[in-house]
């Protein structure tokens, strides 16, 4: 059976509605408008140990309300749930034990203590014993490389080494489960790096499960083996990245270096996407025309520096995939 | 003045948004009156010698006092103490207002909007159920009116001084707290000024905080003379524009502070 | 539960030593809270001197019932902190982090602060008390020494329920959280004077409802030797601060409700 199970999952939440200026607000003491929205609409899927799963949708898709049924602090109105053969919200508290949490937008750790008293409550609050506490922390810090951050008071931290902070934190359990909520956000280049590189380490190396919910394509493109969408509630699509780009669209880029700048390239079988000095870009259908076929007509008609094939970005498939339901 | 009333609309639409916040606040007024008065009440019953007050002019003097309580400065203002913990203050100097006058605007806003919302439900409620009687005369009524205005005023520039002495965080949380308390017992809101020590009350006669409580409902019961409202109302705008002049100063030093510290 | 109560020592640690770290602040929110609590008992003293007493009460007799009421609250107020800003943590989601740790709810909101500053109402509650005693001439025997701190600290679980059953009552709504001043600040207010100047409707609300009396008038018969003629049997005189802890313990279960109240709704 799968580690996590997640079975038709619904959930609704009724949201007040505010009427604008004085006299909506004075009509508002009155009479109150509500409307139900329907967070989870039956939402489906098993996760395997050692799975890294990357959970993306647009703001207010059910992303977080999956992720908080799974951290055991929302019941669902329905649909079946577990998480290591419990269900979450019924023993929270065991269920703690066996996950963690990080908040991108949140730090768990306390603002005016160094960071090491932080885990040493951290500790206490999980009961984990001094032995595998130090075992645990010095494996983390040497991980994460946060020697130097240990007695720094929380508050003067740079983002970057708060959430290196953060991840050790919510790892010094030694959970099985991690749950990632927008990890990389806000941060600079060099800190996003260290933080993926960290995150697959943790799943190649120690096995952890977990499930990595993000804005950031590079992240999943960087990190995940699974890429489940969901939208209004919805699951859009569970698979592989190239499941993923499979089912929304076939067609590849041709990247083409020109000689000459503003080059004229057009191709009946190829749709220019831009022009910008010596590049141009065209979108083709594989099953129209081979890419083979199609460099070796533009490479007749003009001179060529460089050219490549890639698949269309990540942004675009997920672009087309939420453009596809609304349609 | 278009910026002033959008300060004061604002106020009023945020309270009106919490309907259920105005009546628990409304039901927390009435149970203290209810208490104040039996504690008179039982005080009254004890003791035979005279009193400066009668029975029925303290139960009025509560009433009016649960009805216009929200006119005392008797709290700061939280969102300015946030923006002086956080150091947005700095950015409150780039908007196109006197920082004064616009904190000034947001304090009369503040002490105004809650104070008519719940002294109107207070004046029925008291006057049909608890006690509370009407003004002695149409002569006290008006002398009463402006002795609110000029306690408005009062309030707001008080008010505007405390959120001032937050910009002085190491202490400011503290001389808040002790000042909103004496406003609250050297105004009368506590226990009425003709009470106090004999010896006390020229103190009392001089400082500003009379005018906040003692002089307005005073004149309402006719305690005082509706012709006294010359000198009082005089009283609360002298102590309003010097309050004013102070923490102007005050404020320019404090923002000048800001600006060397970088914020 | 020992494991609990390490853990709430260490968080108290923790709270009292980020207060530390402002340590003007502190003073002078210490200084505030003294000189404004202070100044409520002078409001006390203005109507004794002229009333002269309230229903047979002296001042240095009510004294003690403010004493013991504000020595309740104070430690109340002080250890509560956490239950009193709760609908922030809710509103702001910082809640949800609690609960994604493997201990109780309620032990990790009361973890969140020791107010070190309620110190000034505590001292100053100390002073009325101990010049009421000194003033009366009360001879200390033990059991009257027990039964004083029983009714401060049941005072103080009493109080403390109340700040919980607040916080509980945020998961539903934040908007008419101050209704409950009315029975924490304004019991306060009422337990100051002793309940017999009340009419009877306050009294057996105070009594029945919010056992406020159990933790404050009904000892301080007993201390202060009144019970004899009053209509309060001695068992209950010596016995009602129980009340207080039975309260706490009730509140308690009430969070527990409230908590799965909130995670079936999640707002």
């Amino acid at each position: 059976m799968p580690q996590i199970v997640v079975d038709d999952l619904v959930k609704t939440f009724r949201v007040a509605e505010r009427q604008p200026g004085l006299w909506g607000a004075a009509r508002g003491l009155l009479k109150r408008r509500h409307r139900t929205v329907e967070a989870l609409a039956g939402v489906s899927f098993g996760i395997e140990t050692g799975e890294l799963v990357g959970y993306i949708g647009p703001n207010g898709a059910g992303k977080s309300t999956t992720v908080k049924v799974l951290a055991g602090i929302l019941v669902p109105d329905s649909g079946r749930c577990e998480v290591l053969g419990r269900v979450p919200w019924r023993e929270r508290v065991a269920n703690a034990r066996e996950i963690g949490v990080v908040f991108g937008q949140r730090t768990q750790l306390w603002w005016d203590l160094p960071v090491i008293e932080s885990f040493e409550l951290l500790r206490d609050i999980y009961r984990v014993s001094p032995q595998a506490h130090l075992r645990s922390r010095d494996e983390l810090v040497d991980m994460l490389d946060m020697e130097p951050l240990l007695d720094v008071p929380v508050r003067q931290l740079s983002l970057g080494q708060r959430m290196r902070c953060d991840l050790a934190a919510a790892l010094l359990h030694s959970p099985p489960v991690l749950y990632l909520d927008e990890p990389t956000i806000g941060l600079d280049a060099v800190s996003k790096l260290a933080v993926r590189d960290f995150v697959r380490q943790l799943n190649r190396e120690r096995g952890v499960t977990i499930i990595l919910t993000t804005h950031d394509m590079d992240d999943i493109e960087a990190l995940c083996t699974r890429i489940i969408v969901i939208n209004e509630g919805h699951i859009l699509s569970d698979g592989t990245l190239n499941d993923l780009r499979a089912r929304v669209t076939t067609e590849r880029w041709l990247i083409v270096d020109l000689a000459e700048e503003d080059g004229d390239v057009a191709d009946p079988q190829a749709t220019v996407i831009s022009r910008e000095g010596h590049r141009v870009c065209l979108r083709f259908d594989p099953d129209e025309v081979s890419a083979a076929e199609l460099i070796g007509r533009i490479t007749a008609g003009h001179a060529i520096r460089d050219l490549f094939v890639e698949n269309p970005p990540i942004e675009e498939i997920i672009a087309r995939l939420y453009g596809e339901q609304c349609r | 003045m278009t910026p002033y009333w959008a300060i004061l609309s604002a106020r009023f639409r945020m309270l009106l948004q919490y309907r259920a916040a105005a009546a628990a606040g409304f039901g927390t007024q009435l149970f203290w009156g209810l208490i104040r008065v039996m504690i008179f009440e039982a005080f009254y019953r004890s003791t035979t010698s005279a009193q400066p007050m009668s029975y029925q002019e303290v139960v009025t003097y509560i009433w009016l006092g649960q009805a216009l309580l929200a006119l005392l400065p008797w709290n700061y203002d939280r969102d300015i103490h946030a923006l002086v913990r956080s150091g947005n203050v700095a950015y409150e100097l780039l908007r196109p207002l006197d920082l004064y006058w616009h904190w000034y605007a947001r304090a009369v806003a503040w002490r105004v909007a809650p104070a008519v919302l719940r002294a109107l439900p207070m004046f029925i409620v008291a006057g049909l159920f608890f006690g509370l009687q009407a003004p002695v005369s149409w002569a006290s009524f008006g002398a009463w009116l402006i002795a609110l205005v000029g306690a408005l005023l009062l309030s707001a520039a008080i008010t505007t001084l405390v959120n001032i002495s937050l910009m002085w965080t190491i202490a400011g949380d503290g001389i808040a707290t002790l000042v909103s308390t004496l406003v609250i017992i050297l105004s009368g809101m506590v226990v009425p000024l003709p009470f106090f020590p004999d010896w006390a009350q020229s103190i009392l006669n001089f400082l500003p905080f009379r005018g906040l409580v003692d002089v307005p409902f005073r004149l309402y019961m006719g305690h005082l003379p509706p012709g006294d409202i010359y000198g009082l109302f005089a009283h609360q705008l002298g102590w309003t524009l010097a309050l004013v002049a102070v923490s102007h100063h005050v404020l320019g030093r404090g923002t000048r502070r800001l600006v060397v510290q970088g914020g | 539960m020992l494991g609990d109560f390490r853990l709430y020592f260490r968080y108290i640690g923790i709270s009292v030593r980020s207060q530390m770290q402002y340590r003007w602040s502190f003073i002078m929110m210490t200084i505030g809270h003294f000189l404004t609590t202070g100044i409520e008992f002078v409001g006390i003293w203005i109507l004794f001197q002229r009333f002269g007493n309230i229903r047979g009460w002296s001042l240095a007799e009510v004294a003690l019932c403010y004493g013991i009421v504000n020595i309740a609250f104070s430690i109340s107020d002080a250890t509560t902190r956490g239950f009193d800003m709760f609908h922030i943590m809710v509103k702001g989601g910082e809640f949800d982090r609690l609960l994604l740790r493997p201990r109780s709810t309620a032990l990790q909101v009361a973890g969140q602060e020791l107010t070190m500053r309620r110190i000034g109402r505590l001292t100053q509650g100390l002073i009325v008390l101990l010049w009421s005693a000194h003033t009366l001439g009360i001879v200390w025997s033990p059991a009257k020494v027990a039964l004083t701190g029983a009714a401060a600290l049941g005072g103080a679980c009493l109080f403390c329920g109340l700040f919980v059953l607040q916080a509980t009552l945020a998961f539903w709504t934040v908007e008419t959280l101050e209704i409950v001043n009315t029975v924490t600040y304004g019991g306060v207010e009422t337990a100051q004077f002793p309940l017999s100047i009340y009419r009877p409707w306050l009294r057996r609300f105070f009594t029945g409802v919010i056992p406020l009396a159990t933790v404050s008038y009904f000892p301080a018969l007993a201390i202060l030797g009144r019970g004899a003629g009053s209509a309060v049997p001695p068992a209950l005189q010596w016995g009602a601060p129980l009340a207080g802890f039975a309260f706490l313990l009730a509140a308690l279960q009430v969070w527990k409700f409230g908590v799965r109240h909130y995670t079936s709704t999640g707002s």
